[in-house]
């Protein structure tokens, strides 16, 4: 059985491992170095990423982490998550800059701008094939954007354009998969749709090989 | 595309959970709270150590003010407004913060009345010392809870009589037979659905943190242990002799509130607390959380 890392150290930890451990898999809450040993996978939860990118680093998690990343360990992060994988976010703070990509931090606003929407995905058809074409239901909250992407890095998804915050027009990637590195700007945890968790734990299993 | 729905409004409490959210007066404090790691700021006039201090009349903050701390900081600024107070409230949404707290720190404008919340586009969080009270707020359409304590006293007794009390009424609730809940919901003055909701469930539908009190690093990690999902710190911070190295250290140990290893280091070395005063000593008329029912 697979164990995956949680990311405890501030936001929606508890509601990833509630996901996790109803899909029979094995959650562990990380809040030290030494956590980490013996993990497949790591997830990154919705939160505040200075609070978390802080903590971060405060308590040495940041350098195993980004090595861990290297290495092709999984990690995908959620909101919060998703910034601090970035490595560019246009201003000074601490991440663990392990994608190449281009975030905006608060794209929509303030919280009055937070939303639901639907969304097209089309790989997470590999992870379940009999919901073919159904779209996700996606919340963004204070969310994050993708403005540009590096070379490797696969587009999984993009905000319908009527959704699109005005100032970029052409900037609505909300999330993105650079090899075992996955990033998502709304929260999957929220939903009770687990699609993009058995997509994640696949993208584990297939490291584990 | 749909906004500021239900899930919308308590899932930025979710985002929340673990964090330390701090009062702030000044766009400088504020600063200084988001460096330490802070999940948000608390927007107000007044720290409730001063409003108990120098009393009159407290308010909502200048607007000025509170787009000032906006300007400052990239975490959610949450804002208060008056009990009651509606108004207070659309102008508080207006300026765009992210949360609005209906306080009982500041002097109510309505002694029946708490405000209609569900109207709002902007989420609240509301005060409560049990759990009855917690499921009124709710059910007017607070998306987020925190014990009332007895805020701007630096003594964390109350924050913990709060927490145990809507802790304890949820166990209590878990335990009720179901044809004993409507007795139950009468009891309790709380809407029958969500007292169902509750024993069912086996906790609140929204975040829950605890508030009032809380001065040091070991009271924060007591309120965690507790089992609040995450702590506000009023005067504690900006009225202790540090509040920078405090501030962090609050932060840490609201993290790893289960580790008394780092709860020790973090609680070292950190100056003189909020000098505090001792609520069994301050006479009741003079007390806050009594504000609201």
């Amino acid at each position: 059985m697979s164990v995956i890392g949680v990311l405890a150290l501030q936001g929606d930890f508890q509601e990833h491992k509630e996901v996790l451990e109803s899909l029979g898999v094995e959650a562990r809450e990380v809040r030290l170095p030494q956590d980490l040993e013996g993990l497949d996978g790591m997830i990154i939860p919705g939160g505040e990423s200075t609070t978390i990118g802080r903590l971060m680093v405060e308590y040495g998690l940041r350098e195993p982490l980004r090595h861990m990343a290297g290495e092709g360990f999984p990690i995908w992060g959620t909101c919060a998550g998703m910034i601090l994988m970035a490595k560019d976010i246009g201003h000074d703070q601490l991440l663990l800059g392990c994608m190449d990509l281009v975030v905006e931090r608060n794209a929509f606003g303030r919280q009055v701008d937070s939303f639901e929407t639907e969304l097209e995905v089309p790989q997470l058809e590999a992870v379940s094939p009999k919901e073919k074409g159904k779209k996700i239901h996606a919340v963004f909250i204070r969310a994050p954007l993708i403005t540009s992407v590096g070379k490797g890095v696969e587009v999984l998804a993009r905000l319908p354009e009527k959704n699109a915050p005005r100032h970029a027009e052409d900037h609505n990637i909300v999330a993105a998969r650079q090899g075992n590195l996955l990033a998502t700007a709304f929260h999957p945890e929220l939903t009770g749709d687990h699609r993009f968790h058995h997509y994640f734990l696949d993208i584990v299993h297939q490291a584990k090989r | 595309m749909e906004k500021s729905t239900w899930k919308v409004k308590k899932g930025l409490a979710q985002m929340l959970k673990g964090g330390v959210i701090m009062d702030v007066v000044t766009p400088e404090q504020a600063k200084i709270a988001e460096e330490a790691g802070a999940v948000a700021v608390m927007a107000l006039e007044r720290v409730p150590a001063d409003i108990r201090a120098q009393g009159g009349v407290a308010r909502m903050a200048d607007p000025e003010r509170i787009l000032q701390i906006m300007e400052a900081v990239s975490i959610p600024v949450m804002a208060k407004c008056r009990i009651g107070h509606f108004v207070e409230a659309q102008i508080l949404e207006a300026l765009g913060a992210d949360y609005i707290d209906e306080s009982e720190v500041l002097t109510p404008a309505d002694e029946e009345h708490h405000v209609e919340k569900h109207q709002f586009r902007v989420p609240f969080v509301c005060g409560c010392r049990n759990l009855g009270e917690a499921l009124r707020r709710i059910g007017e359409g607070a998306a987020m809870i925190r014990t009332k304590g007895e805020a701007g006293t630096g003594d964390v007794v109350e924050a913990v009589r709060h927490a145990r009390a809507v802790l304890g009424g949820i166990k209590k609730l878990q335990a009720t037979p179901k044809e004993e809940l409507m007795h139950a919901a009468k009891e309790m003055g709380a809407p029958y659905e969500l007292v169902k909701e509750v024993a069912e469930d086996g906790r609140l539908p929204v975040v829950n943190f605890a508030a009032g009190g809380i001065a040091t690093p070991a009271d924060a990690a007591l309120m965690m242990q507790l089992g609040m999902d995450g702590v506000f710190v009023g005067s504690g911070i900006f009225k202790s002799e540090d509040p920078a190295k405090r501030a962090r250290a609050v932060v840490m140990a609201t993290t790893h509130y289960n580790n008394p290893d780092i709860l020790a280091e973090v609680s070292k070395g950190l100056g003189e607390p909020m000098r505090g005063r001792q609520v069994s000593q301050i006479p009741p008329e003079e007390l806050l959380a009594g504000r609201g029912w």
